[in-house]
């Protein structure tokens, strides 16, 4: 193969790396725009009970402020999922009660910035204060409700406003309790994770206008165009047709932007005004006003017998929705669809519990989506099961994961009766080579350095899946242009990630052609074919295989178009490398076709399209080990080295899928040692900032190194899977359990502080040297 | 408020707001690549140079750069092509978005360290923060760009 | 509690429970300060930007015309969301120097982190110890921007160069008050002054640094300096997450006893049981205590091996 498996650049690296203008704020319409600005609420939990905003219309250069007064009542979710979302219904664009601080109270437009945060300034409101609920554990029936009235939702999910309750879920296969009471060990622990912010270092953005048809144009930094166009036409009531969606490069998403956050503001000034308006978020209300990774407490009980068969596992969560249910249910249901068929071989095994409404930021979708927070859990509970059995926790996993063949009923893509099946897996070798890599027979469980340092050593696996059976469907086209290149578009919304290049790669690998000799379209809406957008690990897998069902629909045509301007059976036109070659000797090269159909002799322009939905959703695995040095005396823990070994099917681009599972994990480090999240007594988000919420700093991630151990998928596009979210989920219970060997403490709440640890060695009052 | 500044090596007239950043400025004349990732001088995205050393134009006032010289990466597309080439070769940018800010630095870099090892690099760039990469292809990059072991 | 900054009209206060509170950034535990809005914007308005050509117009201009306020190199100050009537720039004062005499180093108020950093005179004296206290602070384009003054005119308290300059026993040279130890400006009310320069004594002291951090390129948790000169000790702890202090009863233990492992965990421990230590969102004051003597110990160690 010429291209798949190969290094090759990002199509617009060199580009971007030069600073070459890209992104939305780069390309919107200017200066003559109106500057947005939102009026948020100081309070939790309020009402609105009188609102004037006279004076701040008055201001010289203020276009219009709009409030719960003067937008329509429509509700919706702002989640960007295929129709029918399976999220709430649950928020206006403006309410008048508010529901976390930071909550839209009115929209300002100006003609600047300045003047707009002047206006926002002489807005006066009389708020009604109302009790917020802020604690998770607080919030299941909780007297006071967040949502006062029951919201719609397309088919069940258990929301039910009335206790607080925004997804409820319950899944069991065989019998959970009669397995526990069978087991001979038991092992229940309640572990909790934040809610981590995606920080993707572009803030969320959207610039609106009328373009010359007097449609609503509307540039986006977004992972899901086209369902913004879905939302945009119900919220503002006009049909999808009135509204052109544009989508420049993106600077970073990591499922932030598969919400629809911002897009909504902007248009509906325009709608008010007619004229260009442009909203762009402050750090602060990136982190505050927007989604984040939902906070889960989740109680995992394990029930195995002396020898390491694990016989049941049962996962109980509650989830912190937030505000509101943005991806509450989807995300609720991951924990355990990407977690359950890991141990696919016990008997039992259960998954229940519920997202659940507080007045906090609300919570979203962040990469992992759900996996993270349920293999901190699980994964943390084997480990710390396998030393209550005193086993290598290696050797548990090798002894009860599912393998390759195997089906359960949990894997995505199975119905009622018929559990979808393990088409591919390399988990099992995945874990030996780690074992390698890291040198664990030498030194799990720790290795003492010095008076003062430890290195504990720990490890997890992870499974996640590549789009969502049955329903994320994908298309792309691929147009043969009049000089014999390729355009191929599609609109899997690249965010950084790669997706136009590994596409494009897909499209020269079928039709056997330079990389140059393929151009790709993802920018304009009007010109792409659906795709639900860049999310639920789908670009590679689900858009991958449409590329390639276009790119050989294309060579079929091209080879039948030569035959008939030959005058010949198709079977008797061979193609390679860009040539033609029909019967024996008689050539035709790719420029001399294209030229001819797009003239009057030929007269038939060739588009040939691709259309993909995965029956199932092939899990790509990791084995991750931590090696993480602590210093003892002050708690103080690093991971000096992290091996990570993947099976993503088979490897597109080597160094796209080394760089996706480096970012990934060192934003899994973030998670597990520095990313904390932090509210005042009165709600407010406090680490709203890059100065109060730490991302890892080069100085903070040290030695990462990667091994791909591929299977072969065969439903995937030359065998592949996906990459993009699976690697974020195994460092924070590898280093958590690092960290227990290294000190004997197991913390079991996210962050891993070194606060936390020197304490609890204090408080275990032991010297783990 | 107007001042007399060089940026990328041309003498120009700013017209600005009274506490005004230099952000906020070389953005309104044209200078795109530019980019702000925070508000509170944490990101390093919007790393210039000024009269030579990387600052943060986020942080700097505009009324404060009459006289001193402004370079942007527009004026260094020689030298960014260079390091970019390493770049993708790694295929260590993905969204780009800290590109212009870290590119600038390293280019600061090349010029204010002899055979820099990993902890000299490291530490010079602490102040520019990458969410996507994980910095170790922008690492295997840089020691190739700047040819050390 | 909150820690005000140098003189009034300064908004920059460190809110132990809700982290630094740059006018606004980090929300009010009082509640209801924002009568209205959630703050997430952070607009400046300088409505005069004076720069003037001596500091005798500096001091002027600062003392007789309300709403006044000194640019140092605005690392804080852009942090506010507010109005400034008089802005007054103090770059084109000569302050940006470090000059070494006999028997002291001189650093004007502009100096920036990183010239504090880089200079040869800095890196060679004190066995680095400025250095040190510095290179930890987000990154060099900051450090770039960021001064020695407005650091020492804020006064605060998670600082870590000011941990060291009191371990140095430093002096700042006002405008108008003259000179004053960092030690008594520390303790003292704050002055309405323009600081020129901070002084720092050549004793022949050995220093060392040291902090915890939750994240590299965070604020410490805490920190602390040391130097010793011949029998002399001084030992300071910073960001406890009160202001920078020195710790008497600790270093007089040392003259006394020499300097050894054992004394210098001693040293440690009569530190942090003379200390107060608080909370705030990096650290609980009950950690703060456990590790303050592992920082003084360390640091007393390293200055040890380099005696
Ligand atoms: C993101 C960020 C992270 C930081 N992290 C750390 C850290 O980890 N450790 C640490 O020690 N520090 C840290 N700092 C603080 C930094 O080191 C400086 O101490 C701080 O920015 C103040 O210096 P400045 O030059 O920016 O002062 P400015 O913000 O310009 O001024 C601060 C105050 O001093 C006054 N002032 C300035 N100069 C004078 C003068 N000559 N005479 C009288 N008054 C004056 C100003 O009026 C103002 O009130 C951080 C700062 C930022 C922005
Ligand atoms: S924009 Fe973040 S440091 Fe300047
Ligand atoms: S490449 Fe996206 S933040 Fe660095």
């Amino acid at each position: 193969m010429d291209f798949v498996g190969k290094e090759i650049p990002k199509i617009d690296g060199l580009g971007l790396v030069k600073g070459t203008p890209a992104y939305t704020s780069d390309l919107d319409i200017g200066e003559n725009a109106l500057i947005v600005k939102i009026l948020r609420s100081p309070h939790a939990s309020a009402r609105i009970r009188t609102i004037d905003t006279s004076e701040a219309e008055a201001i010289p250069g203020v276009e219009c402020v709009l409030t719960h007064l003067n937008t329509p009542t429509t509700r919706f979710t702002l989640a960007g999922q295929s129709f029918p979302e399976p999220s709430p219904y649950d928020r206006r664009i403006v309410d008048n009660h508010m529901r976390y601080v930071g909550d839209e109270v009115a929209i300002v437009a100006a003609v600047d910035e300045r003047t707009a945060l002047a206006a926002l300034k002489k807005i006066k409101v009389d708020y009604e204060l109302l009790t917020p609920v802020l604690n998770l554990e607080e919030a299941l029936d909780n007297p006071v409700r967040v949502h006062p009235q029951q919201p719609f939702t397309n088919f069940p999910i258990g929301n039910d406003a009335a206790r607080n309750i925004a997804a409820s879920h319950y899944t069991e296969q065989g019998d959970v309790e009669g397995e526990l009471a069978a087991s001979e060990v038991v092992m229940e622990q309640t572990y909790t994770t934040q809610a981590q912010a995606h920080a993707m270092m572009e803030t969320y953005r959207a610039t609106t206008s009328f373009d010359v048809n007097g449609r609503l144009q509307v540039m986006s930094s977004t992972q899901i165009p086209y369902h913004v166009r879905r939302h945009l036409s119900r919220v503002l009531g006009i049909p999808r047709s009135k509204i052109k969606v544009l989508k420049p490069r993106v600077g970073g998403g990591f499922g932030g932007k598969q919400t629809a956050s911002v897009e909504i503001f902007p248009a509906i000034v325009t709608m008010k005004t007619g004229k260009p308006a442009r909203l762009v978020y402050t750090r602060q209300e990136t982190f505050t006003c927007t989604t984040s990774r939902h906070a889960m407490q989740l109680t995992v009980r394990l029930g195995a017998d002396r020898d390491g068969t694990i016989r049941a596992i049962d996962i109980y969560c509650l989830s912190d929705t937030g505000a509101y249910g943005e991806h509450a249910p989807t995300v609720f249901w991951v924990v355990g669809q990407k977690t359950l068929p890991l141990y696919g071989k016990a008997k039992a095994c259960r998954y229940h519990g519920h997202a659940l409404y507080t007045n906090k930021p609300p919570g979203g979708a962040l990469r992992g989506y759900g996996a993270t927070q349920g293999t901190f859990a699980l994964e943390s509970a084997i480990n710390e099961l396998a030393a209550k059995l005193d086993m290598d926790p290696t050797e548990l996993r090798a002894k009860n994961l599912l393998g390759e063949g195997e089906t359960h009923p949990e894997l995505c893509g199975s119905t009622p009766g018929n559990p979808a099946t393990l088409g591919s897996s390399s988990l099992h070798r995945c874990i030996e080579k780690g074992k390698a890599l890291i040198g664990w027979d030498e030194k799990f469980p720790k290795v003492i350095v010095n008076d003062t340092k430890v290195r504990g050593y720990g490890m997890a696996v992870t499974m996640q899946g590549s789009g969502i059976a049955k329903i994320d469907t994908a298309s792309v086209l691929i147009k043969l242009n009049e000089d014999g290149f390729f355009t191929l578009s599609h609109s899997a919304s690249d965010m950084g990630q790669g997706s136009d290049t590994i596409l494009a790669q897909i499209g020269a690998e079928v039709l056997e052609i330079d990389m140059d000799q393929i151009v790709v379209a993802s920018f304009d809406l009007d010109t792409l074919p659906y795709d639900p957008g860049a999310y639920a690990s789908s670009g590679a897998y689900v858009t991958g295989n449409a590329a390639r069902l276009a790119a050989e629909d294309m060579k079929a045509q091209m080879r039948c178009a030569v035959a008939s301007l030959q005058g010949v059976s198709p079977d008797a036109v061979t193609y390679g490398d860009g040539v033609f070659t029909i019967g024996s000797e008689k050539t035709m090269t790719l420029s001399e076709l294209a030229q001819t159909l797009c003239s009057f002799n030929g007269k038939d322009m060739l588009i040939a399209k691709g259309t993909f939905g995965g029956e199932t959703s092939p899990p790509p695995f990791i084995a991750g080990f931590a090696e993480v040095e602590v210093d003892l005396e002050t708690g103080e823990a690093q991971v000096t080295d992290y091996v990570a070994v993947a099976d993503c099917g088979t490897v597109l681009n080597k160094n796209l899928a080394l760089i996706q599972v480096e970012g990934g994990v060192a934003m899994g480090i973030g998670l597990g040692l520095y990313e904390e999240v932090r509210y005042s007594g009165k709600g407010r988000l406090s680490t709203n900032s890059f100065m109060e919420y730490k991302i890892p700093s080069r100085l903070d991630i040290h030695s990462i190194r990667v091994a791909f151990e591929e299977s072969y998928e065969p439903t995937g596009p030359y065998g592949a899977k996906s990459i993009g979210e699976v690697v974020c989920n195994t460092p924070a219970p590898a280093i958590s359990a690092a960290v227990a060997n290294a000190t004997g403490v197991q913390v079991r709440s996210l962050p891993i502080t070194a606060e936390k640890v020197l304490l609890g060695m204090i408080k275990n009052n032991v010297d783990p040297r | 408020m107007q001042l007399e500044t060089t940026i990328n090596g041309r003498n120009v007239t700013l017209d600005f707001a009274g506490g005004e950043f230099l952000y906020e400025t070389l953005r309104r004349y044209g200078y795109l690549s530019v980019k702000q990732g925070c508000d509170t001088s944490s990101c390093g995205l919007c790393t210039v140079w000024l009269d030579g050393k990387p600052a943060l134009s986020c942080s700097t006032l505009t009324a404060r750069v009459a006289g001193h010289e402004i370079t942007t990466i527009e004026a260094l597309q020689d030298d960014a092509r260079e390091f970019a080439e390493y770049m993708v070769a790694e295929g260590a940018e993905q969204c780009g978005f800290c590109s212009p800010g870290f590119t600038m630095t390293v280019l600061a870099m090349k010029r204010e360290l002899d055979n820099p090892d990993e902890a000299a690099i490291n530490h010079y760039l602490a102040g520019n923060l990458c969410r996507c990469s994980g910095y170790k292809g922008q690492m295997r990059a840089i020691k190739k760009y700047m040819g050390v072991a | 509690m909150l820690f005000n900054a140098c003189h009034k009209g300064n908004s920059y206060t460190v809110d132990r429970h809700n982290g630094i509170n740059a006018a606004g950034l980090i929300y009010d535990r009082k509640g209801g300060t924002h009568k209205n809005n959630a703050k997430t914007f952070l607009m400046l308005q300088i409505e005069n930007h004076l720069s003037p050509s001596t500091l005798e117009e500096a001091y002027e201009t600062l003392t007789s015309v309300p709403g006044s306020l000194v640019l140092g190199g605005c690392g804080y100050i852009r942090l506010g969301d507010r109005t400034i009537s008089n802005a007054i720039d103090l770059s084109n004062l000569g302050l940006n120097f470090v000059h070494g005499t006999k028997s002291e180093v001189e650093i004007g108020a502009m100096t920036t982190l990183r010239t504090i950093e880089t200079d040869a005179l800095c890196q060679s004296l004190w066995h680095g110890l400025l250095p040190r206290s510095v290179e930890n602070i987000v990154g060099v384009q900051l450090r770039n921007c960021v001064t020695i003054g407005g650091t020492v005119a804020g006064r605060y308290p998670f600082s870590d160069p000011l941990t060291a300059l009191l371990a140095l026993d430093a002096r700042l040279q006002f405008y108008h008050y003259g000179e004053i130890s960092l030690e008594e400006f520390f303790t003292g009310q704050g002055l309405k002054d323009i600081l020129v320069k901070i002084i720092i004594p050549k004793r022949g002291q050995i220093g060392a640094f040291q902090s915890v951090r939750r994240a590299k390129t965070d604020y410490a948790v805490l920190n602390a300096a040391v130097t010793k000169t011949g029998d002399d000790y001084r030992i300071v702890v910073g960001a406890r997450p009160g202001r920078a202090v020195l710790v008497p009863e600790a270093s007089d233990y040392l003259s006394s006893n020499g300097l050894n492992e054992t004394t210098a965990r001693k040293a440690g421990n009569i530190a942090a049981a003379s200390l107060q230590f608080g909370d705030n969102p990096r650290g609980s004051g009950e950690y703060r205590k456990a590790i303050c003597p592992v920082l003084i110990a360390r640091a007393l160690m390293e200055v040890h091996h380099a005696a």
